[in-house]
C-alpha cells in the first residue's frame, strides 16, 4: 500500500498553516506504517485537542479524538479492552505536558503499549500562540509579552524518568531518521515516547524572530548533535540564554513487562489458578 | 418486633465486625430482617466508632438507630455518648475496664470484664468484640449461639476462627442469665 | 407476639446475602455484563473499586485504578466504544472532575455507566457522611445543551435492578446514565437476593449489520431511534469526536448538522420518558398529604408514612427511581388531589423546583431537608407536616 493511501483525501486540503511542521510529522508517520505493512483495521489513532490533533482526522485508521490532554488515558481504555490493536496517540506539547502531563507520566509508568508522538513545537497554535510548558526561558508569546518565565519541560528526562521504555528525540528537518524512529517506536512493546520538535512559524516563529519555516528548520539542522544510544542531554533549559546544541536520537530502548501483558499474567497466575 | 443495637467504641475494637456479625446471623439464620449502619470517621484506627443494628421481624425502612434497646458502650466516651438515650427498658452493656458507671441511669446496665478476659486468655484484645458478642446474645436471646458460632466460621479464614470462636465461647460463659427486652 | 412470617423462608434462600450498598453495585454491574472498570479511590464509594479489583478478573473482566477521575471516565469510554460494557465510581469531588468527559460521552454517544455516591458539599465537604446535593450537577453539570439519565435507588434490591437497568438504558440509548446513590444506601448493610443468571433481561448492544470495509454510518439513527454501533478497532473504520459531527463521525461546522445532532441527543431521552420513568408509589390516591423523595431519604418518608397513617392522617408517598428525565407529567397527575406536597431531600432545595414547575398550585410544595450531613429523620419530617398543618412541634 502506498503511504498517500492511508489518508482521508476528501478531507484534504488540511487546517495546517502554510510552513507548519505538523504535515511532515504525517509524512513520517504515514511511511513508517507503510513500512511496518500494517492494515488500516490494524490501526487505532487517538488524539487530544490542538493542531497536531486534527492528524488523526486525516488518516484512514480507526480515529478517536477525545478532549484537551485526554488522549493517553482513552487510549488505555481502548488498549487495555483490546490489546491486540496498535495504538497511535498523537499530540502536542500542550496537549501532553500541561493539561495531560499527569496522565502521560502515568501511561509510562505503567508501560502500556502505547506509542506516544508529541509534536512539540514550544506554543499553543490553535489558540493563538500562548507559552507551553516547552517554551524556553525568555522567548515571547502571546501570554508572555515580556518573555516566558520559568523552565521547560526536557520532554526526554521526563519520559525516561516516568518510566517509558522507548524514549527519542527527532525534528522535522530529519525527516528520514523521523521515519525510521517512528517505525521503531510503533513496533517496540511497552510504552514509547518521540518527541518530534516541528516548527510553528505562524505564531511561535513570528514571536520570537526566528524566520520563516525553513529558517526554522535550518535551526533544527544547525542546533542539534546525534546521540548515541542511551545517551542523554538537556533540551535548551537554561535560562542564561545560552542554548546548548540539543541532543536527538534513541535515548531508551528497553525490555520491560508491558502492562497488559502483566495484567493478563497476574490474572492467570492469581485468579484463574 | 424491633431491637435496635448500637455498639460504640474506639476504632480498632472491632465494633463494626461485631456489628456485622450480628445482622448476618439474624438474617441468614434467625429468620429476621436487619439492617446495619456505619458512621465513618477519617482514622481507620483510634478515635470513635460506632455502627447500628436493627433487627426485625418486618420492614426496616428509617436505617439508622437514634434511641437504641441495647447499647454497647466499650468505652467512656461511648457510655457518656449513649447511656442516656436508651429506650425505656432497655439496657446498656459495657467493658468494666474502659468504663465507669453512672449511678443516675434508669436503664439495666451490665459491666463485664471482656478486656480483662481475652488479655488474659490471649495476652491481645483482637477477640474482644466476639467476646462481648457472646456475652450480648446470652443477655439478649435474639439469635442463637449456633448462629453465631456459624457466622462467626463463616467469616474468618483458618487464621482466625479459633480464636474468635474460643472468644465467643468466653463472652458467653460470662453471663448466667438472660435479659429479654423484646 | 406473632410468629415472623415474612422472612421464615430465609433457610431456603441460598441467594440472601448480606451486603453494603457500593458491594450490590458492583455485583449488579457484574451480572449486567459489565466487563471494564476504571475508577480513582474516593469516600465513599471506594468500596465499588475495591470489589471489582477482586470480582472482574474472575468472570474475564478488566479492572484499573487510574491516575485520577477524568482519567477514569476516558478510559471507560475508550473501552465501551471497543464494545465491553464499562463502568466507573465516585464520589462528588470525583463527579465534578468528570464533568467534560461526562459531556464528551453524550456527545459521542458512547454507552457507559457512572455511579456518583453523594457525600456533603461543595468541595471536600462532608467526606463520609451522606447529602443528595448532587442532583442538580447530574442534570446540568457537563456544559452545552443535552440530557441526562439519572437512576436512583433506597434499597438493596432496587438498588440491584437499578444499576442492571443503567447498562440496559445505557446500550439501548448509548447514552451514558448515572447512577446517583448516597452515603447513606452505599454503606448500610441489607438483604439482597441475588437474582438467578437469567432472571433480569438484559439488554446487550446494538452491532451493526454493515458488512466489513462497506461504508458503516456510526451516527445513522435506525428508524426505531437506535444506532448500531460497530466495535471500535474492528470491523469499521470511523471517526469519534466531541466536535460537533456528521454521521460518519467527522467534525461539521454546518448549522443543520448542529441542530439535528443537538435536537437528537436531546429528543433520544426527553420523547421516551415512558421507557425511562420508574418510581414507586404508595397510598398516593386520597392523601391529603403527598411525600416525594428518592434515595436513602424515601427510607425516612416511608417510615413517617407508615407512622402516620397508623395514626388516621392521609399521608401518600411517590419514591422516584428516575430522577433524570424528571417525571413531571406523572408528579403533576399523581399530586393533583393532594393538600400538600412535601420533598424530602438532603440539600438546599434541589428536586423540590423540579416539583414545583410540575404541579398545577405549587404553593402546595414544601420542602423537608437537612444539610448537617445527618441522615433526614421521621421525626423531621413529622415536624414540618405539624407546622404545615398549623399544629405546634
Amino acid at each position: 500500500m502506498a503511504a498517500t493511501d492511508y489518508l482521508r483525501k476528501r478531507f484534504m486540503p488540511h487546517i495546517w498553516c502554510p510552513g507548519c511542521g505538523h504535515g511532515i510529522v504525517l509524512n513520517s508517520l504515514l511511511r513508517a506504517i507503510e513500512k511496518l505493512g500494517m492494515e488500516k483495521n490494524d490501526v487505532v489513532m487517538v488524539s487530544g485537542i490542538g493542531c497536531s490533533s486534527r492528524i488523526q482526522g486525516y488518516t484512514d485508521f480507526h480515529t478517536l479524538h477525545t478532549l484537551h490532554g485526554r488522549a493517553l488515558a482513552f487510549a488505555t481504555g481502548v488498549k487495555l479492552a483490546k490489546p491486540e490493536v496498535n495504538v497511535l496517540v498523537p499530540m502536542g506539547d500542550g496537549d501532553a505536558l500541561a493539561i495531560g502531563g499527569n496522565h502521560f507520566i502515568h501511561a509510562a509508568r505503567r508501560n502500556i503499549d502505547i506509542t506516544a508522538i508529541i509534536m512539540n513545537n514550544s506554543t499553543y497554535g490553535m489558540t493563538g500562540g500562548q507559552y507551553s510548558p516547552t517554551t524556553a526561558c525568555g522567548d515571547l508569546a502571546s501570554t508572555a509579552p515580556y518573555g516566558t518565565v520559568g523552565k521547560p519541560f526536557d520532554v526526554v528526562a521526563l519520559a525516561r524518568a516516568a518510566g517509558a521504555t522507548y524514549i527519542a528525540r527527532t525534528t522535522t528537518y530529519h525527516a528520514r531518521a523521523m521515519t525510521r524512529i517512528l517505525t521503531d517506536a510503533i513496533k517496540h512493546h511497552g510504552f514509547s515516547v518521540v518527541e518530534i520538535l516541528s516548527q510553528c512559524p505562524t505564531y511561535y516563529g513570528r514571536e520570537n524572530d526566528r524566520g520563516d519555516a525553513v529558517e526554522m528548520m535550518e535551526w533544527y539542522r544547525d542546533n542539534t548533535v546525534a546521540i548515541k544510544p542511551d545517551e542523554s542531554g538537556p533540551i535548551n533549559s537554561a535560562c542564561n540564554g545560552e542554548e546548548a546544541p540539543l541532543p536527538i536520537g534513541v535515548f531508551v530502548n528497553r525490555s520491560e513487562p508491558e502492562y497488559c501483558d502483566s495484567y493478563a499474567k497476574l490474572v492467570r497466575e492469581k485468579v484463574l489458578s | 418486633m424491633i431491637q435496635r443495637f448500637v455498639f460504640s467504641g474506639t476504632g480498632g475494637q472491632g465494633v463494626i465486625t461485631a456489628a456485622i456479625v450480628l445482622a448476618e446471623a439474624a438474617l441468614y439464620y434467625g429468620e429476621l430482617n436487619a439492617v446495619q449502619t456505619q458512621v465513618y470517621g477519617p482514622e481507620a484506627r483510634g478515635g470513635a466508632a460506632r455502627s447500628d443494628v436493627i433487627i426485625a421481624d418486618a420492614e426496616i425502612w428509617f436505617p439508622k438507630v437514634l434511641e437504641p434497646n441495647v447499647a454497647i458502650c466499650l468505652g467512656q466516651q461511648a457510655y457518656d455518648r449513649f447511656s442516656g438515650v436508651v429506650r425505656p427498658g432497655g439496657i446498656i452493656i459495657v467493658d468494666s475496664h474502659n468504663v465507669r458507671l453512672q449511678k443516675t441511669i434508669s436503664s439495666r446496665q451490665f459491666q463485664l470484664p471482656f478486656h480483662e478476659t481475652v488479655m488474659t486468655e490471649y495476652g491481645t484484645i483482637q477477640a474482644l468484640n466476639m467476646c462481648m458478642l457472646g456475652a450480648l446474645v446470652r443477655l439478649i436471646p435474639i439469635v442463637s449461639p449456633d448462629a453465631m458460632r456459624q457466622v462467626i466460621s463463616d467469616r474468618f479464614d483458618e487464621r482466625f476462627r479459633q480464636t474468635n470462636l474460643s472468644a465467643f465461647e468466653l463472652g458467653c460463659n460470662l453471663v448466667k442469665e438472660s435479659v429479654r427486652t423484646f | 407476639m406473632s410468629a415472623p412470617t415474612r422472612y421464615a423462608e430465609r433457610k431456603a434462600e441460598p441467594n440472601i446475602r448480606f451486603l453494603q450498598g457500593n458491594e450490590v453495585c458492583a455485583e449488579a454491574a457484574i451480572y449486567a455484563g459489565m466487563r471494564f472498570f476504571a475508577g480513582y479511590p474516593i469516600t465513599p464509594s471506594t468500596e465499588i473499586a475495591e470489589r471489582l479489583s477482586e470480582r472482574l478478573p474472575q468472570v474475564g473482566g478488566t479492572f484499573i485504578q487510574m491516575e485520577d477521575e477524568i482519567a477514569s471516565l476516558a478510559a471507560v469510554i475508550g473501552a465501551s466504544l471497543t464494545g465491553l460494557k464499562s463502568m466507573t465510581a465516585t464520589s462528588g469531588p470525583g463527579f465534578s472532575l468528570m464533568q467534560e468527559t461526562l459531556g464528551y460521552a453524550i456527545m459521542t454517544e458512547v454507552p457507559c455507566v457512572i455511579v456518583d455516591v453523594q457525600r456533603g458539599g461543595p468541595s471536600t465537604g462532608l467526606p463520609t457522611h451522606s447529602s443528595q446535593g448532587d442532583v442538580m450537577q447530574v442534570r446540568w453539570g457537563t456544559h452545552g445543551d443535552h440530557s441526562i439519565v439519572c437512576l436512583t435507588a433506597s434499597n438493596h434490591q432496587d438498588l440491584f435492578e437499578m444499576v442492571i437497568d443503567a447498562f440496559n438504558i445505557a446500550e439501548t440509548f448509548r447514552t451514558p446514565v448515572v447512577v446517583l446513590i448516597d452515603e447513606v444506601v452505599a454503606h448500610m448493610r441489607e438483604q439482597v437476593r441475588m437474582p438467578e443468571e437469567g432472571e433480569i433481561a438484559l439488554t446487550e448492544r446494538l452491532v451493526t449489520a454493515v458488512p466489513r470495509d462497506v461504508d458503516y454510518h456510526p451516527y445513522f439513527p435506525r428508524e426505531d431511534g437506535r444506532l448500531p454501533m460497530s466495535n471500535f478497532g474492528g470491523d469499521h473504520r470511523y471517526n469519534v469526536t466531541g466536535l460537533v459531527h456528521d454521521m460518519w463521525g467527522f467534525p461539521s461546522n454546518k448549522p443543520n448538522v448542529a441542530d439535528e445532532l443537538i435536537h437528537h441527543l436531546i429528543h433520544k431521552i426527553e420523547n421516551r420518558k415512558r421507557m425511562l420513568v420508574r418510581h414507586k408509589e404508595y397510598n398516593v390516591d386520597g392523601a391529603e398529604i403527598v411525600l416525594i423523595s428518592y434515595g436513602a431519604t424515601a427510607r425516612s418518608a416511608r417510615h413517617i408514612m407508615e407512622n402516620r397513617r397508623a395514626v388516621g392522617m392521609a399521608v401518600g408517598m411517590i419514591e422516584l427511581q428516575t430522577l433524570w428525565p424528571f417525571p413531571n407529567e406523572l408528579i403533576r397527575e399523581r399530586c393533583k388531589d393532594a393538600d400538600y406536597i412535601v420533598v424530602v431531600e438532603m440539600n438546599m432545595g434541589q428536586m423540590v423546583h423540579q416539583v414545583e414547575a410540575a404541579v398545577d398550585r405549587p404553593h402546595r410544595v414544601f420542602l423537608s431537608n437537612r444539610v448537617d450531613g445527618a441522615m433526614i429523620t421521621p421525626n423531621n419530617i413529622k415536624n414540618l407536616i405539624r407546622v404545615i398543618q398549623g399544629k405546634g412541634v
